[in-house]
């Protein structure tokens, strides 16, 4: 199986904030990690390779310094990776994020199945897998919560919706996204550590992945964010019960019950 | 699609929402979705804007009449077998090809995991930008564009999110964020009735069966009104039953934070924060839970929040509208006691 798996480098979220005069985000100072729901994505990327055999191929796109990323999964046990940068690239929303994405795939050639995360914590919008299984033309099986049977050429998977949860069964070549539940994430071996090092990661830009012009980047994103603020502060000051458990107990079923019918 | 000379933006015109069916009854968020939708359609007055549910299922004869009563103008109906599942591929068909037949400027649709499938796919296919998870919508009024307002970084920004250039604008909402409007019997629209074509039942993809909470609403956190949450202070899976107990009280849903998950005590379903579910609801009343971030980006626009904790300084009692010191082992029970006399 020939299996790509999804990566991105995303800030930790406890630490964002915005400059006050550019009203940009602040990117200095703030630290860098693998999205966390990446880790499950990447995990089955080399649980399928470890039953069916193939290779685990990791795709970022970002900054130079997403290399880190790649080189941390490759620690964990993927076989190669493959970073998109490119000043172009820049600015991409999630519609031209998977446009780009999706014409790696294509580059890469012969892939079977692309595994993303749920979401990145950055964005939040859970719309870069669909995108690419809509652009690649592939099906798409999101929210995937547990994988039932895996055969080379068809998965049949479990995924979860807020009201309950489905069974079915998809041909690949395919896409997926993966919820936390699939699996636990390995933790880097020493081995896989050192060879991370070595590994020559490989570099591909818009002219490598002969993307249209028109459709990458600031200019060949849909939207575009035309503001950004803090949230509003939350108006309140906390009443603090510290009584004996039964005062407290009754102070609040007062309070519960002037908020809601009970 | 990208708008160029021969197609104007004039030529699309009405608000879609696209309508959810869970259990075999119109979702609630679909209700709440149409309430914003007549707001949007009435300041887009000028392009003679219509409100226009599109529903999708199979067995849903008779469903338009509640649309209309909920300010519905016309309902496009797609009643079929071969949508009774979730079969994205099936649904995004369908409706890529009913936008490029009627042409909606705007579309709308519920942030529930089947709108976070389908809508992405639709977008590309279609060729528009898409919004996801917002929590205001407003039509900007010089330029008659939607205004999408949506928080990213773990609720640390606030965005507004304009698509100029294509149509229509889409967007995906959270539950709640909305108000239904009042019900009115005594309005009716327009019912077309569109059908699946038979190319687009042939799919690589295939839903074999669907399992449903039903009415476990311990589980369904997105509908909860109040969410009852247990932390590592809870102690063990025995421990969550006083948590159960009070859920059971107030007729809310039972929530967790991710380190009660990892040590096995409750299902993942349960988990509310950054790796878990965003919820916003009433009450949040956190039990031996210690606010760390992660956890508080899941719950914090909660309008009442209610922290039970051993610890006076523990980040959720700062956050906390009303904090109890105490031992939740013995004010827990003791709330469900009084209410449930
Ligand atoms: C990438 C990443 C993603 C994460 N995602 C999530 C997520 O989605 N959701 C999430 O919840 N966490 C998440 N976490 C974990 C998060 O950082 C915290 O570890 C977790 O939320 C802490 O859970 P807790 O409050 O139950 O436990 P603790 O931090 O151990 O707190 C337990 C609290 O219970 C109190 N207590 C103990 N006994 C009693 C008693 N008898 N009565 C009253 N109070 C008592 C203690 O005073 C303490 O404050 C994530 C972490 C990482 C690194
Ligand atoms: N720049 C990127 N490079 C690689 N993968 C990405 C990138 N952006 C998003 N993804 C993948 O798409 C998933 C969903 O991201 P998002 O739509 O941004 O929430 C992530 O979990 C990743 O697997």
């Amino acid at each position: 199986m020939k299996i790509v798996v999804c990566v991105k480098q995303v800030p930790g979220t406890t630490e964002v904030s915005i400059d006050p005069e550019t009203k940009r985000l602040k990117r200095e100072g703030v630290s860098i990690e693998m999205n966390p729901f990446d880790t499950y994505a990447l995990e089955q990327g080399i649980l399928l390779r470890e039953k069916h055999g193939g290779e685990v191929i990791v795709l970022s796109m970002g900054p130079q310094r997403a290399e880190l990323t790649i080189r941390e999964s490759i620690a964990c046990g993927a076989d190669s990776g493959i970073l998109l940068n490119g000043r172009p690239l820049g600015g991409s929303d999630t519609y031209a994020t998977s446009y780009i994405l999706s014409q790696a795939v294509k580059k890469i050639g012969d892939v079977d199945l692309v595994i993303c995360g749920k979401q990145a914590v950055d964005g939040d919008t859970a719309q870069v897998g669909p995108g690419m299984a809509a652009h690649l033309n592939w099906p798409q099986v999101t929210y995937v919560s547990r994988f039932v049977e895996s055969g080379p050429k068809e998965l049949k998977l479990e995924r979860m919706h807020e009201s309950g949860s489905d069974i079915s069964l998809v041909e690949l070549p395919a896409v997926l996204t993966v919820l936390k539940d699939v699996n636990i994430p390995r933790i880097p071996t020493l081995k896989g550590r050192l060879n991370s090092r070595k590994v020559d990661i490989t570099i591909w830009n818009e002219i490598d992945l002969g993307t249209d012009p028109e459709k990458i980047g600031l200019g060949g994103s849909p939207t575009r964010v035309v503001s950004t603020r803090k949230p509003d502060a939350r108006d309140k000051h906390t009443i603090v019960l510290n009584g004996n458990a039964s005062e407290s107990a009754r102070e609040l079923v007062k309070i519960l019950k002037s908020r809601i019918e009970l | 699609m990208k708008l160029n000379e021969t197609e104007i933006a004039d030529s699309y015109n009405d608000v879609w929402v696209l309508g959810e069916i869970v259990d075999g009854q119109v979702h609630k968020v679909t209700l709440e979705l149409l309430g914003i939708a007549r707001e949007l359609a009435d300041k887009r007055a000028v392009n003679n804007s219509k409100v226009v549910c599109l529903l999708m299922g199979s067995g849903l004869k008779g469903m338009e009449t509640g649309l209309f009563y909920q300010s519905a103008d016309r309902v496009i109906m797609v009643d079929d077998e071969s949508l009774k599942f979730f079969n994205d591929s099936v649904y995004s068909s369908v409706v890529s090809r009913l936008i490029k037949k009627y042409k909606p400027e705007i579309l709308i649709s519920g942030a529930t995991s089947k709108g976070r499938s389908l809508m992405p796919l639709v977008a590309v296919q279609i060729e528009t930008g898409l919004t996801a998870d917002c929590t205001g919508l407003d039509i900007d009024k010089e330029s008659g564009l939607l205004l999408q307002t949506r928080p990213a970084y773990g609720g640390n920004i606030i965005a507004t999110i304009k698509c100029e250039n294509h149509r229509p604008q889409m967007s995906t909402v959270r539950q709640g964020v909305f108000k239904a409007i009042e019900s009115d019997d005594t309005r009716t629209g327009e019912l077309i009735v569109e059908s699946v074509l038979e190319e687009e039942k042939r799919t690589r993809f295939t839903v074999l069966s669907e399992e449903s909470y039903g009415d476990d609403s311990k589980i369904n956190l997105h509908d909860a009104n109040v969410i009852v949450s247990g932390g590592r202070g809870v102690k063990s899976a025995e421990g969550f039953e006083v948590i159960h107990q009070l859920a059971n009280a107030v007729e809310g849903a039972v929530g967790a934070t991710r380190a009660t998950i990892d040590s096995g005590w409750i299902s993942y379903a349960h988990q509310v924060g950054q790796t878990g579910l965003t919820v916003q609801p009433e009450i949040y009343i956190a039990c031996g839970v210690s606010g760390q971030i992660q956890h508080l980006v899941g719950m914090q626009s909660s309008d009442l929040i209610i922290a039970i904790n051993k610890d006076p300084d523990a980040p959720i009692m700062q956050l906390a509208d009303v904090a109890i010191v105490g031992d939740l082992f013995e004010v827990v029970p003791e709330i469900t006691k009084l209410l449930s006399n």
